[in-house]
């Protein structure tokens, strides 16, 4: 599970957004689109606590991934100052992705730093014969990252909260707008947002979770979400993709 | 591995070496038993068992701190009952001694929980946990009364069937009088705790949803180390399971330096899921390198002058 990851490269694509692709054998155990790796920090143990970050591609044929993530606090800035031929230490493939189903056409929705995973799940969606939507949400121009990947595997639109650059407002701004039939929807986010979907859309889907985590591998029960029968589960082993209605948000 | 230079006898532990996970860190092994075999481990110290089920506190359960972390998980657990026809049945193919952690809320809470869960096949020691900085019922003034903590070990000790290693908390003005309080009736020590902590977000406001958390990782290790070298003055017999922060086998010999008799770790667990038997092949190999013929051939040297001492 523990691995030492080459890092192939590294860039910023958008404001405190960084995009880096690792390389090491592990890669072969990533499957499902979903799916995080746990990132030790490098350095010392100044910090204790891995960093959950969501798989954004795989390359399997390459034994490369690729992952997305926010340089926020004094860890991901650590990260963000790694270039290739660093390494970095992963645990991998964590948690479970989302179901891939046969259907016609499905609405992808993400919110900021939830777009990621879903580029993979696009991609491997695409592979199956699924005809994509995607809306993707962020607060202002500077943030909107992956918009022409997405537009390659189908119909993209932008809404920045701002309204500097798409639609003006929240993705719900624009799935208002889609006069498409859907057969369900994926989604990663703030919790909000999953929130709001969740009670307006009027179809199934699957949502993608986020909770501060300590082992990331069921240990530590720190990240545990209420079901809607009231258990309490935990994040990263039962999720972090749950049934739309699943959990309480 | 077995090596005898590493083998330590505790009332009720036989420990092939000194080395295991702190409770609260390690769940109830299942998890780590996928990554490497837990009988390569001294002995398991399992996540807290209290008498009826707990869901635990809200989320954010946890928050790092430079160089630790706080957490606020609140003692979920499925229940005495659940854990001893599971969780422990779960660990009986393994050949490691297990040290079952007894939380509760009242004195007889913890005597069912002792009671029940001493009789599994593989529990060979209690870890009393009179310190949980995290449940508000009352788990914490257990653990910061003498006198109290004084009586709930000796109720405990009453039902038990194995002997008994009382937990102490930090959150004290006066560790040692904890220590000689608890120890007539104690049959060891685990040190130390968590220490209560803080931590604000960009907001202001205390990240972890139960305000406090337990503070652990090698930021409190220079608080055990003392803790224990302090204890180990007044009490120079009772057996020790010392921890705090330990991340490499440095720690390891830091902690028998200052008088414990075996080490247990916590919060490194997360951040290397292998280090327990990284610790234990490393340590044999320094100890065989420090020319020592057993380990605890430099216990206490923290404080034993150089005269006398069995080593130089």
């Amino acid at each position: 599970m523990k691995n030492l990851m080459n890092i192939k490269s590294q860039s910023r694509i958008a404001d405190h957004i960084y995009e880096m692709v690792l390389e090491g054998p592990i890669t072969s155990g990533m499957k499902t689109p979903g799916q995080f790796v746990h990132v030790r920090v490098p350095g010392s143990t100044e910090h204790v606590l891995r960093r959950p970050i969501s798989i954004a591609d795989i390359d399997r044929g390459q034994s490369r991934f690729t992952i997305v993530y926010r340089a926020e606090g004094g860890g991901t800035t650590k990260m963000s100052e790694l270039g290739a031929g660093d390494t970095l230490d992963i645990l991998s493939p964590l948690g479970n992705g989302y179901p891939l189903e046969a259907n016609d056409h499905v609405l992808i929705i993400g919110g900021g730093i939830g777009v990621p995973p879903l580029y993979e799940l696009s991609k491997q969606l695409n592979a199956m014969g699924v005809r994509t939507t995607h809306v993707l949400g962020f607060n202002s121009k500077k943030d909107v990252f992956y918009e022409s990947r997405f537009k390659a595997l189908g119909e993209t639109h932008v809404a920045t909260a701002d309204g500097s650059y798409g639609t003006e407002g929240f993705v719900t701004d624009v799935i208002r707008e889609l006069r498409d039939d859907f057969d369900l929807f994926y989604a990663c986010g703030p919790k909000v947002m999953l929130k709001v979907l969740s009670e307006t859309m009027d179809l199934d889907g699957y949502i993608s979770l986020e909770e501060r985590m300590g082992c990331g591998f069921g240990v530590c029960y720190a990240c545990v979400c209420e079901k809607t029968d009231g258990e309490y589960i935990k994040l990263c082993t039962e999720g972090p993709v749950f049934k739309k209605g699943e959990i309480v948000l | 591995m077995n090596s005898e230079r590493l083998n330590i006898r505790l009332p009720g532990l036989d420990l092939k070496n000194p080395v295991m996970p702190a409770s609260g860190c390690f769940s109830f092994g299942e998890e780590f038993s996928k990554l490497y075999d837990l009988s390569h481990l001294g002995a398991i110290m399992v996540k807290a068992a209290t008498h009826e089920p707990r869901s635990g506190n809200p989320t954010p359960r946890v928050a790092e701190t430079s160089s630790g972390m706080l957490n606020a998980i609140g003692l979920q657990n499925p229940g005495v009952d659940h854990i001893v026809e599971h969780e422990l049945r779960y660990l009986e193919q393994f050949d490691v001694p297990i040290i079952a952690n007894v939380a509760g809320t009242a004195i007889e809470d913890y005597r069912m929980v002792a009671d029940k869960i001493s009789k599994a096949g593989n529990v060979r020691a209690l870890e009393l946990n009179i310190s949980c900085p995290n449940v508000k019922e009352g788990g914490i003034q257990f653990g910061t009364d003498p006198e109290t903590a004084r009586r709930l070990s000796a109720a405990v000790k009453e039902v038990s069937d194995v002997p008994v290693y009382v937990k102490l908390s930090p959150n004290v003005t006066d560790i040692t009088a904890m220590a000689k309080s608890v120890a007539d009736v104690a049959d060891g020590l685990t040190m130390i705790n968590t220490l209560v902590g803080m931590r604000l977000g960009r907001d202001g406001r205390p990240i972890i949803s139960n305000i406090t958390g337990g503070l652990s990782g090698p930021a409190i290790k220079p608080v055990s180390l003392n803790m224990i070298y302090q204890v180990r003055q007044h009490l120079p017999d009772i057996p020790i399971i010392g921890m705090g922060g330990i991340a490499d086998t440095d720690d390891v010999l830091d902690y028998i330096s200052v008088g414990a008799d075996a080490v247990a770790v916590g919060t490194m667990n997360f951040t290397n899921p292998y280090i327990c038997p990284e610790l234990i092949s490393d340590l044999d190999r320094r100890v065989e390198e420090m020319g020592l013929a057993h380990l605890h051939d430099i216990k206490g040297r923290a404080y034993k002058t150089l005269q006398g001492s069995g080593f130089q």
